[in-house]
């Protein structure tokens, strides 16, 4: 469903992405760690075209995201994101939120956007706030919004770019459930995280980024008994060790 | 204090000095306001495009306009619009232009530049997430930018768009050079005819300080109901 073909991206002379091939099949759940600024943002980034790399493809659901025919925005639209920092829009009620794009680039009428957005919001369990601004809310249920906002266009992807870094401890678990609970239904996903927890919980795959390239892409047990970089072992050592 | 001065004439010509003279005034404001803003956010997204072709154009239109006096650019469009419409529709004579539409044109072009600075920091004043977000909605360029960083530019920029908005009501006075009657020609008018020179231009100074405060106080208000929570 996803493919990346040898993406190599670069910042100027600073390579940011060193050849990076890995597939995503559907129904899988892959979490990607690894330092900071090994390039794990980047790299789901290019699912939807949200930076752009200069060698090398990646292929959604047989399109190449970086070909000048794709037409990008219907190509994202199927393609759920969810950010570190929520980027919920903060002029908007949370059910704005979820209307604008299904109305506006699924071209689903109001009332149709508002029926779905309010099931997705009883889904991440914040019906009752769907009145209410971004601003109001704790960073653990803007975040359950932004999880829905995705969903709410029917994608058949989702990505999540650390989703719970800016999170208060306490509100990492609300956001970490309703990711599983999305896992256990079958969607898939691309996660960077460093919920190590979660990883073992429900990721079929990890893969383990440094310095831009892809060290490891593993199974998750094969991951978590045996790594078989040591580059992975001290990454391991290092966040599994209290 | 006051003796020898007669503030009498300041009633006998109100009616004058507001059905004319601040009717064009206001009409100008809103007029080059209006059109001021649209243009001026036009130029400040062509400023910010990353297309040689928009954002030179665009930049070199805002750094000329802002280097020129007001009143220059008021005489230039005033004798010249009427050429170059004949020049651009091909008519022999020079176009019948008027002076109440060259000013609109001179003040919406004028001002422009200056909203579209304003413009511009509000447009880069919305983080660069908002945009990612909008983007990997599947919103096109057109959509992102009308429903999530113009409002948002727009929210955070309102007073100082509305302080322009009081410098162009108070530089409005400058289409004296066209003798226009505008709020202050009026005024200077009837000061002339009956020669109450100090009277005249101290009433003109309150009303426009009336005007310039007023709005001032509306901007508090309005910024405090349309602040966005965070």
């Amino acid at each position: 469903m996803i493919e990346f073909r040898n993406v190599s991206k670069w910042y100027g002379a600073f390579q940011v992405l060193k050849d990076c091939t890995t597939k995503v099949e559907k129904g899988e759940v892959i979490v990607v760690c690894g330092p900071s600024g090994s390039g794990k943002s980047t790299l789901i980034k290019c699912v939807n075209g949200l930076e752009p790399f200069q060698q090398g493809e990646v292929i959604v659901n047989d399109q190449s995201v970086g070909a000048k025919e794709t037409d990008l925005p219907r190509l994202r639209s199927r393609i759920g994101m969810v950010f570190q920092h929520f980027e919920l829009f903060p002029h908007m009620s949370v059910t704005d939120n979820l209307n604008l794009a299904q109305v506006k680039v699924l071209g689903r009428s109001k009332e149709e956007a508002t029926a779905k957005s309010l099931a997705l919001l009883t889904r991440v369990g914040m019906e009752s706030h769907a009145h209410k601004y971004p601003g109001q809310l704790s960073g653990g249920q803007q975040q359950r919004v932004a999880i829905a906002r995705g969903l709410a266009m029917d994608p058949i992807a989702m990505l999540f770019d650390e989703p719970t870094s800016a999170l208060d401890p306490e509100m990492i678990n609300e956001v970490l459930d309703v990711m599983v609970g999305l896992a256990h239904d079958g969607m898939t996903m691309m996660c960077v995280s460093h919920e190590m927890g979660f990883a073992r919980k429900v990721a079929n795959r990890v893969i383990f980024m440094d310095r831009g390239e892809i060290v490891e892409d593993a199974p998750t047990e094969d991951f978590f008994g045996k790594p078989r970089s040591e580059r992975a072992q001290q990454f391991l050592s290092k966040i599994l060790h209290h | 204090m006051f003796t020898g001065f007669d503030f009498d004439v300041i009633e006998r010509s109100l009616p004058y000095l507001f059905r004319e003279g601040m009717t064009f005034t206001l009409t100008l404001t809103a007029l080059a306001m209006s059109g001021g803003i649209v243009f001026g956010t036009l130029l400040a997204m062509m400023r910010l495009s990353s297309y040689r072709l928009l954002n030179v154009p665009a930049a070199a239109y805002v750094n000329l306009m802002r280097s020129v006096p007001l009143v220059l650019v008021i005489f230039w469009f005033y004798f010249l619009v009427p050429y170059i419409g004949a020049w651009a529709i091909g008519a022999k004579e020079p176009i019948q232009v008027g002076a109440f539409w060259s000013s609109v044109i001179t003040f919406t072009l004028f001002e422009a530049a200056y909203y579209a600075e304003i413009m511009r920091a509000g447009i880069q004043s919305v983080p660069r997430g908002q945009v990612s977000a909008g983007q990997a909605l599947g919103l096109n360029y057109w959509q992102h930018m009308g429903y999530i960083v113009l409002p948002q530019a727009f929210r955070n920029m309102l007073p100082v768009l509305l302080t322009q908005t009081i410098i162009l009501f108070q530089d409005t006075s400058l289409v004296y050079v066209l003798s226009i009657t505008d709020f202050l020609g009026a005024a200077a008018k009837i000061a002339q005819r009956d020669g109450r020179l100090v009277e005249m231009y101290m009433f003109v100074a309150v009303v426009y300080f009336i005007i310039s405060f007023s709005l001032s106080l509306l901007v508090k208000q309005l910024q405090q109901r349309l602040a966005i929570i965070r």
